[in-house]
């Protein structure tokens, strides 16, 4: 599957492209198949988000899985900072990553 | 400390107010992210992997405790409550909104500080000796000398739009401590028939061709230096590559027409230049001196100390080094705990640090290519107090120069061209040599860790050092042995293929091995593979 990501502009959150708008949790993106230059040009436009870009991913039980190990450092936050994360309390979210 | 003069704090304000307009207009959508980006990067702001990422400027690594105050200050209010100290002495703040990032430039300013020459393709913040002004090996203080090129290179008109980024700096002291020739210019003040002057190195650099700069002249006088720069940056502002981004850095340049022709282009661009009368007057440079001008040291403070507290001896033996006043010495603290991340540290600590210096230490703080803070005056009779204070903080890693005094990038954990992640390793190799007798055992040892081949962990200059690649998806690591950033300048070699991040601890351990069992009296790590060579620890590593 196709994931589109970004950063939102104002805040620099990383972002997922929800099927209708934005969200920074990789769990709710959906597969944007070919569209996804489409959308980017148009969220980018209307500075809904910043650098967006399309990867591949992998569908999971628990959702949607980048393919790239970058991406699911984004997905989630630095390895080294568990509790920096978006999962804090969550012991198995680092190997979720790794 | 340098005081900005009214000069100083109007172009600083003016800054600031301009890159509030730019934020402003981009937020509302009257420029593009095309348009933007060099904007943004002029004020060191990045996009990174998890936000905006600022770079705060920190020249020649001096600051005081109302800075350092600020550093943390900024941190809780606008951050995630910590920053990070890099390998250019300078801070990044890993979690910055762009809507914000106005008003931190703006409370920067109130103290003197700014993100002015921490990325685009100009003249960098100028890099220095950590030890400016204190080390009993120093010739004089290098910093008067960076803080006139800071001045000279902020904004200069001509060299805004450099073929690629330009890293200067300047020592004073026949140690380097600041990686000097691994510098688009290094600079080392030196004496001849009673003058300061300069020798300057052009072309080194790490990234991914690494070079060490050539001396392109033994001494250029005081009178003639900034001249003789701004030549140096012309020749290169004209001939320097903009068609590769891979072949702009000056050392390319130096590289493919030689040092000699070089050096005779920036001759003959001098005596050009010079006409320009563009040299400061020495009255100029004697007020910027007398900024740095030593503190008031207490003539009678005594040199004897007690080390009947084994934990704070090894602590003195490591981490604390001469000062050329009797009775005071100069204080390095790790940035480097056990485990910990290289060169984060917490508000909570940053203030701590900047009350420390305000007790003990004149007020001041400097920030290491290697990602630590000095106190540099410290009366050897607070010696244990101090100690005692960072020790309740977590402070007094005594590790300075040994094998867990690990650089390291931000890796993949953070920046978006990594390619590997460099931190999880370097607490791993921490965690594995652990122990401070066998830390010591092993003696000075610089272990330096990249992400990626940009090298911002300078693994080409470690004695050990490892980069971090990307192999179909997966982390891998390459290790080079042999190389040095200091006064014995090198470059490391790659021992063979990349291991996983497991593997590659192994095969420093392995390494070292063959170090305890190979060397010398007296060798260090880095002498013993210079004495044998390659072949016995890559048997070692891969046999």
């Amino acid at each position: 599957m196709k994931l589109l990501t970004g950063n939102d502009l104002a805040s620099g959150d990383v972002t997922w492209w929800t099927g209708t708008g934005w969200s920074r949790h990789v769990e709710d993106a959906v597969d944007v198949g070919d569209q996804g230059e489409a959308i980017a040009h148009a969220e980018e436009g209307a500075r809904r988000v910043n650098g967006p870009y399309v990867i591949d991913a992998t569908a999971t039980p628990e959702g949607p899985r980048p393919a790239h190990i970058k991406d699911r450092i984004r997905a989630l936050g630095p390895t080294v900072r568990p509790d920096l994360t978006l999962k804090p309390a969550d012991p198995n979210a680092g190997s979720w990553v790794i | 400390m340098y005081k900005y003069d009214e000069y100083d704090h109007s172009i600083v304000a003016a800054r600031v107010e301009e890159f509030r307009d730019q934020v402003n207009r981009r937020l509302a959508g009257q420029i593009t992210e095309d348009q933007f980006k060099p904007l943004r990067l002029m004020n060191g702001l990045y996009l990174q992997l998890h936000a905006y990422m600022l770079r705060v400027a920190v020249p020649y690594g001096t600051l005081d405790s109302r800075q350092m105050h600020m550093l943390a200050h900024i941190a809780r209010k606008y951050d995630r409550g910590y920053g990070h100290f890099t390998t250019r002495q300078n801070l990044q703040y890993n979690w910055i909104k762009l809507e914000d990032a106005p008003d931190i430039l703006a409370e920067l300013a109130t103290v003197e500080m700014h993100a002015i020459q921490t990325s685009g393709n100009c003249i960098r913040n100028i890099s220095s000796d950590q030890f400016a002004g204190a080390a009993a090996d120093e010739l004089t203080d290098p910093r008067p000398w960076a803080e006139l090129l800071r001045q000279w290179s902020t904004f200069h008109p001509e060299f805004s739009y450099l073929p690629r980024k330009f890293k200067i700096a300047v020592i004073a002291a026949e140690e380097d401590r600041a990686a000097m020739r691994l510098h688009d210019i290094g600079l080392q003040i030196v004496e001849r028939d009673g003058k300061l002057g300069v020798a300057v190195y052009v072309g080194g650099g790490m990234g991914r061709t690494p070079m060490i700069a050539p001396l392109i002249k033994d001494y250029v006088p005081f009178e003639d230096f900034v001249s003789y720069l701004e030549a140096c940056l012309r020749v290169y502002n004209r001939y320097g590559r903009r068609d590769n981004i891979y072949k702009a850095r000056i050392k390319i340049l130096i590289h493919e027409l030689g040092a000699e022709k070089y050096a005779a282009e920036v001759e003959e661009e001098f005596k050009a230049v010079k006409a320009l009368g563009i040299d400061p007057p020495r009255a100029e440079f004697d007020r910027i001196a007398a900024y740095f001008a030593p503190p008031a040291y207490d003539a009678e403070a005594p040199d004897a100390l007690d080390r009947s507290d084994p934990d704070f001896a090894v602590w003195l033996d490591q981490n604390v080094s001469a000062h050329k006043q009797p009775g005071y010495a100069v204080v390095t603290i790790s940035l480097k705990p056990i485990g910990g991340i290289p060169g984060d540290a917490s508000a909570d600590q940053i203030d701590l640090m900047a009350d420390l210096a305000k007790t003990y230490s004149f007020d001041e703080l400097r920030v290491t290519h290697a990602q630590n803070i000095v106190l540099p005056h410290v009366r050897k009779a607070d010696l244990y107090g101090l100690w005692q204070q960072l020790r309740d903080a977590g402070l007094a890693e005594a590790n300075l120069d040994l094998i867990s005094d690990i650089i390291a990038c931000p890796g993949l954990d953070y920046c978006s061209l990594a390619n590997a992640r460099s931190i999880p390793l370097a607490q791993k190799i921490a965690t594995r040599f652990s122990d401070i007798g066998r830390q010591r055992e092993l003696g000075e040892l610089k272990l330096k860790i990249s992400g990626c081949i940009n090298a911002c962990g300078h693994h080409h200059a470690g004695h050990i050092g490892i980069l971090g690649v990307d192999r179909k998806g997966v982390e891998n690591y390459q290790l080079l042995l042999g190389g040095s950033g200091a006064e014995d300048v090198s470059l490391g070699t790659i021992t063979g293929p990349g291991f996983s991040e497991d593997g590659i601890v192994d095969a420093i351990e392995k390494a070292t091995d063959v170090y305890l069992r190979e060397r010398d009296k007296g060798e260090r790590f880095l002498d013993t593979y210079r004495r044998l060579g390659m072949a016995p620890f890559k048997e070692a590593i891969y046999g």
